[in-house]
């Protein structure tokens, strides 16, 4: 297995209050062909680790470690070298389709920017690629032509898994793709992923707080607690033989098909006191 | 010919809604919000209303507390039509028939305190004095886990599983009969919603509540709700119990909605 990422403690912090770590000394690694989730509430600091491996913190954030990719340290890039990595070897796939893509331009020149950006296509060659994306992600070619308005929310979520898949990443970054989704629809696009990710052989860094969703896709599970990695390992380690307290608690509280469980809340002021590493 | 048992129905509802669709505006498409919708609530207990994203539901929602004005059909309320009212009995029949919204954070005024939001549904029946509405305030945002002093604070001030505690305050403190939940988990981490989820079914016993339980979960839905309503496009595709709807969805949506539950595969999720 090629490792694509290592993440070797990693901290992010305010610049105003240097001493408030957001992330707290997280190391972990992908893998090519294999999807690592990260689980964890609002504020554990799950996207800040997706934006600090993209480098679009916030300049109100600072963040040291390092971040390997393919060998380089993208910490240690400057904005020029990271804008060509950034879409072209680093996908990228947000929550919102509807806020991730500009309603006033069509879908296919949307995804012909990345295209000519990265890889300078034009004309006719541009125009194949496009149609063979939208293809690839169970949109009609003709869509091309449509504004984003027109797609149902499914659609544009598809439509921006062909943009970050565009340039044949090595490694795809999905923060929480499916969250305002329908059920079915996010069936649908979990398995797209899935596929994609086995036939592109990309590493896939899935975040999400849905523990169903985690079982449906994960290779390999991180659990995120205040900023902190408070349990690491394969999905089956994980979900069926959680260590960690906080792990345990969080798999509580989610509800079963079944409905035989009975949830329980955390208790916050248990784990703040005892069992939360300082 | 009524089923004393039932506080809440409603017949052969139908809304229509129209949409301008191209032609520069000058063609209409018709969209059947609800068509010919029919459900009814026994005290006490918990009716869900699932569906994905415009089957209808919240639309549903708001048409059964006379939000929304519908095309036709009727919705009783202890077996009295709601649509027959002149606006001052709607508005003390509304008493018993409350809300609670998805986002707690734009449903809840940032300017007004939380004792003031809380109070208002009070003031607006005229219940008690101020003391009097003050003190019941306080005792029922200790109820849902706030605290008393907790009056004087912002909405601002509060975490999104509070605000929702805050919503579930304001809905409750009228004592109502009916409460109408329109979603409202479906914004929380999962570790808030087992709390929310485990306050509301509390209430419902300590209070005798009956709650219309919209959602698009199906894991929510079969651990608060006895009995269901599957909703496409504005049609109900199946009603009954929930767990012989989960052992045995009969119509194929049904079957769809169930399949893409996530998380099914492993044992013990």
């Amino acid at each position: 297995m090629t490792e694509i990422l290592s993440i070797e403690h990693l901290n992010v912090a305010l610049k105003k209050v240097p001493s408030r770590l957001l992330v707290k000394d997280s190391s972990f690694k992908l893998s090519a062909g294999r999807t690592t989730c990260i689980v964890g509430e609002s504020g554990s600091g799950k996207s800040l680790t997706a934006l600090t491996i993209m480098g679009l913190l916030s300049n109100q954030l600072v963040a040291s470690g390092h971040v390997y990719f393919n060998g380089v340290d993208l910490t240690t890039l400057d904005n020029k070298a990271m804008r060509k990595i950034r879409g072209a070897q680093i996908g990228m796939i947000f929550q919102e389709p509807m806020t991730s893509l500009n309603p006033v331009l069509t879908v296919g020149f949307q995804i012909g920017e990345v295209l000519t950006a990265h890889k300078g296509l034009k004309g006719d060659a541009l125009k194949s690629k496009i149609s063979a994306l939208l293809t690839q992600v169970g949109i009609p070619a003709e869509r091309a032509n449509s504004y984003p308005d027109e797609l149902s929310g499914g659609q544009r979520q598809r439509v921006m898994v062909a943009m970050s898949i565009a340039c044949e990443p090595a490694l795809l970054i999905a923060d929480e793709p499916t969250t305002a989704l329908d059920v079915t629809v996010q069936a649908q696009i979990l398995t797209l992923l899935d596929e994609l990710k086995s036939r592109m052989k990309m590493a896939m860094l899935f975040i999400t707080h849905d523990f169903g969703v985690v079982s449906d896709i994960a290779d390999d599970v991180i659990v995120m607690f205040k900023g902190e990695i408070v349990e690491a390992g394969s999905k089956r380690q994980v979900l069926e033989n959680p260590q960690h307290p906080y792990t345990k608690a969080l798999l509580d509280c989610v509800p079963d098909v079944e409905g035989k469980k009975v949830l329980k809340p955390i208790d916050y002021a248990w784990l703040k006191t005892d069992e939360v590493p300082a | 010919m009524q089923d004393a048992s039932i506080i809440l129905e409603a017949h052969h509802l139908v809304k229509q809604y129209k949409q301008r669709s191209g032609g520069l505006g000058y063609k209409q498409t018709t969209i059947n919000a609800l068509d010919d919708v029919s459900i009814a609530l026994k005290k006490g207990s918990t009716l869900a209303v699932v569906g994905e994203s415009g089957s209808g539901k919240s639309t549903l929602a708001r048409c059964l507390l006379q939000l929304h004005p519908f095309d036709s059909g009727e919705v009783l309320f202890q077996g009295q039509s709601l649509s027959k009212l002149d606006s001052k009995s709607l508005r003390q029949a509304r008493k018993n028939l409350q809300m609670v919204f998805q986002d707690p954070f734009a449903s809840l005024n940032p300017r007004m305190r939380v004792g003031d939001i809380v109070a208002e549904g009070l003031l607006v029946h005229g219940l008690g004095n101020a003391n009097e509405r003050l003190q019941k305030v306080q005792q029922m945002l200790e109820r849902v886990g706030l605290h008393a002093d907790d009056v004087k604070k912002y909405p601002h001030q509060f975490s999104g599983g509070q605000r929702q505690r805050i919503g579930i305050a304001r809905a409750l403190v009228l004592e109502p009969e009916v409460v109408v939940c329109d979603e409202p988990v479906s914004a929380l981490d999962v570790s808030v919603q087992a709390q929310i989820l485990l306050l509301l079914k509390t209430l419902q016993k300590e209070m005798k509540l009956s709650y219309i339980f919209i959602t698009h979960d199906l894991r929510v839905v079969r651990h608060i709700a006895d009995e269901m309503v599957v909703m496409n496009k504005g049609k109900i595709v199946e009603q009954g119990d929930v767990s012989s709807i989960y052992q045995s969805p009969k119509e194929t949506y049904t079957k769809e909605l169930l399949k893409a539950i996530p998380g099914q595969k492993l044992v013990g999720l």
